[in-house]
């Protein structure tokens, strides 16, 4: 794994620490907080301590592209029915068979009988399809603009098979509309942008040219190494130092401006955007999703059963949407830790590697003085990371 | 609503601390996958059942063993049962899996491991070829290991009443007079030590249950641990404690100390030897090897000034890999923390769910 080492590199993050050190040092009063858009990022920043590495006056700011929890309620009640169905074999992201509906989990759901399977890709969905013609294979499809083409090829391999027994429950979303509302809510306290890498193999980095152009702000596009995270922090604040506003690249290692045409060409084959779509914290939102064309009406679940596709509320002690909103810190929910932890999730942050709960409960919680004091303490012995040291 | 008096991460931090010291409660109506994948839902489970019901033997030593004396001679009895699927797979099988694991879970406890029971749960339909082959690894096993399998029992059910073939073994050691292992032993500044790389385990069941679109040359490290235990203790006499570290895999056993010692484990994520293929599986599958299932590596807790000793000990015995990974400090208390290479830290908290169901 040569090709991740370098992106874990400690000297080269020294460098950055320390340029992200001079940079906010000019004016100690100044803070920035950023938002990273993904749940990619939040996992990394949380599992690497990057926020106890940076000056006090960075901020990172938790954003809502998680893809399993702006999942709502209703859709995972959705799922649970569809799993408990007769001759179903219902697959899925394992991330999301811990996520709690109304009436109790997939996993309970698997506990008690249904056929639930977890699978990496929908390929392996496809093949279950494939080898077992009496059942009845439904696909869990979650995510953004990121894993919507792997669907999407999916979908196109089981036309072309002529399969009968193969539908997706499609839950695909788009990235953009939610940035907007966060972007157009009188609450916004932001100062950049740390972008969708992901997303952006797929879109391009062209696409969020909005962010700047409409809404004043800088966003960097970003990988998911903690060296690419740093970068992109350093990136922004030089932005700021040298007066600059605009959509940059840091992850110019994979992602192009015009994204991947093959790909955005098969999403608008397959897909097509819904009027509405509801998100777990954002409530409804216009043209924010995907379901299947009326080519593929035929693998969409949605068509193929009577889905009780009830609406359920947030159960009221839940704030994952202040969360995913970045307007509250998961240690600032009233239920955090407390009634809500990743082994009794209430809401849906705290259930995803990628969800900022459970991000900052598995990895984050710690003093920031007790943190700085375990990676001091390296300092002062002999060892292999002997020097880690934070800059002054 | 975000207005309203907000607590501060301090107040929340300590809140979850006071829970979290309550030790873990079981809520759950049904038993599912998590509750036997060794992480919190587990200790729930075993807790507040179990525990509660067979009574708890000594507060401070819920080790893999039993330590028990008879007429002034030391005895460890321990037992295990085995369901991994599929029962064949790169560099194990169930069978070799069954003696192993138990041969350690005696021999972390300082027992030198002597005579072992195994008792066969088979599904109607299973080739009797498979079964005599389990058996052969069985008793090569037992061969290497030098203990004897003395008794055994047989249950054939129905097709679908079980998977192909579960095993339950239970083994006695005798620990030699002077041996003072635990977790009361443990002191801050003491060092951990590593006996081999980690995750090989877990990752080579999954390759081999074929589901993934994924290909590594990954190998199971089932081993017996015994003879490399005796070599430490011959070493580093002062030994302060040592655990198998099977499912949940090392972040879950450095839990399990962290919290019988109320000292806290402090892990160089730099120093934990993890093999490269085993590192690419984990990141492309969003597993961290922290948690992945080992069979044939340990933990072991020695004074700072025989860490190296310890260690050196391990690598004439054939174990290569073995590494000082990390410390124990007073401060913080209680909490297992890994300490990456440019100096960031975060929390390694007991395993949550099961990521890899039916590994051992």
């Amino acid at each position: 794994m040569k090709f991740v080492d370098e992106f874990r590199d400690p000297a080269a993050a020294k460098q950055l620490l320390a340029a992200i050190a001079d940079l906010t040092a000019a004016d100690p009063e100044r803070a920035y907080r950023f938002m990273e858009i993904c749940g990619g990022h939040t996992h990394t920043i949380y599992r690497h301590g990057l926020e106890h590495l940076l000056p006090p006056q960075v901020e990172f700011v938790h954003g809502p592209g998680c893809p399993v929890c702006v999942i709502p309620m209703g859709r995972v009640d959705d799922a649970v029915w569809l799993a408990r169905r007769p001759g179903v074999v219902f697959t899925t992201f394992g991330d999301m068979m811990r996520v709690p509906g109304s009436a109790g989990s997939l996993l309970q759901a698997q506990a008690e009988g249904a056929d639930v399977r977890f699978v990496y890709s929908p390929l392996d969905a496809l093949k279950i399809a494939r080898d077992q013609p009496e059942r009845e294979v439904v696909f869990f499809a979650v995510g953004f603009e990121t894993t919507a083409p792997s669907t999407a090829v999916t979908l196109a391999r089981a036309a072309a098979l002529g399969l009968t027994n193969f539908s997706v429950f499609c839950n695909h979303v788009l990235i953009e509309p939610p940035l907007r509302a966060i972007l157009d809510s009188p609450q916004r306290r932001l100062d950049g942008f740390i972008g969708p890498g992901h997303v952006a193999t797929v879109t391009g980095s062209d696409h969020f040219h909005f962010i700047p152009d409409e809404y004043g702000l800088p966003i960097v596009v970003t990988g998911f190494e903690p060296l690419d995270i740093l970068q992109a922090v350093d990136m922004l604040l030089t932005q700021y130092r040298q007066g600059r506003c605009q959509v940059e690249n840091q992850y110019a290692r994979v992602v192009r401006p015009q994204g991947n045409p093959a790909a955005l060409q098969l999403l608008a084959e397959v897909f097509t955007v819904r009027d509405s779509f509801e998100w777990r914290g954002l409530g409804w939102i216009p043209a924010s999703g995907y379901r299947l064309s009326e080519a593929y009406a035929d693998f969409d679940a949605e068509r193929r059963f009577p889905l009780p596709g009830r609406r359920v509320a947030d159960p009221p002690a839940c704030e994952c949407g202040a969360v995913l909103r970045g307007q509250l810190k998961p240690w600032q929910c009233q239920v955090f830790g407390s009634a809500c932890t990743p082994e009794k999730p209430i809401g849906t942050c705290m259930v995803s590697p990628e969800g900022a709960c459970a991000a900052y409960y598995n990895f984050g919680r710690m003093h920031r003085a007790a943190a700085r004091a375990v990676a001091l303490g390296g300092a002062a012995r002999s060892g292999p990371v002997g020097t880690a040291t934070r800059p002054a | 609503m975000v207005d309203r008096a907000r607590p501060s991460e301090s107040e929340t931090l300590e809140r979850i601390a006071a829970a979290r010291a309550r030790g873990p409660r079981l809520s759950d109506d049904t038993i599912t996958l998590a509750h036997g994948a060794g992480g919190k839902a587990s200790a729930a489970l075993v807790e507040s059942v179990f525990l509660a019901a067979f009574g708890r033997p000594d507060p401070a030593e819920l080790a893999d063993a039993a330590r028990l004396t008879v007429d002034g001679g030391r005895l460890a009895f321990t037992t295990d049962s085995y369901v991994v699927q599929p029962i064949r797979f790169p560099g194990a099988s169930i069978g070799q899996l069954a003696v192993n694991g138990t041969v350690n879970d005696l021999a972390v406890c300082g027992a030198q491991p002597r005579w072992l029971s195994a008792a066969f749960v088979i599904e109607e339909g299973l080739a009797v070829a498979e079964l005599r082959r389990q058996a052969e690894d069985m008793a090569a096993a037992a061969d290497r290991a030098g203990v004897a399998i003395v008794t055994g029992d047989t249950k054939v059910v129905p097709r679908g009443a079980a998977d192909r073939l579960f095993i339950t073994t239970a083994g006695i050691g005798w620990i030699p007079p002077g041996r003072q292992l635990g977790a009361a032993q443990v002191r801050a500044g003491d060092q951990v030590v590593l006996s081999g790389s980690i995750a090989d385990h877990g990752l080579a069941v999954m390759m081999a249950r074929g589901n993934l679109a994924l290909a590594a040359d990954i190998a199971s490290d089932s081993a017996p641990l015994n003879q490399a235990v005796e070599a430490l203790l011959a070493a580093v006499p002062q030994t302060r404690w040592m655990r198998d570290a099977t499912r949940g895999g090392l972040g879950t056993v450095a839990n399990e100390l962290a919290q019988a010692s109320g000292l806290s484990v402090i892990l160089d994520e730099a120093a934990i030897p993890v093999k490269a293929a085993v590192r690419g599986a984990c990141d492309l599958l969003g597993l961290d090897p922290l948690y992945v299932a080992n069979e044939g590596c340990f933990m072991a807790v020695v004074p700072a000034a025989a860490a190296e000793t310890a260690r050196d000990a391990l690598r004439q015995v054939g174990l290569t890999a073995a590494a000082v990974v990390g410390q124990m400090v007073a401060d913080p208390p209680g909490v297992v923390a890994v300490r990456n290479a440019f100096g960031g830290t975060r929390l390694v908290d007991m395993m949550v769910g099961d990521p890899l169901p039916r590994i051992c």
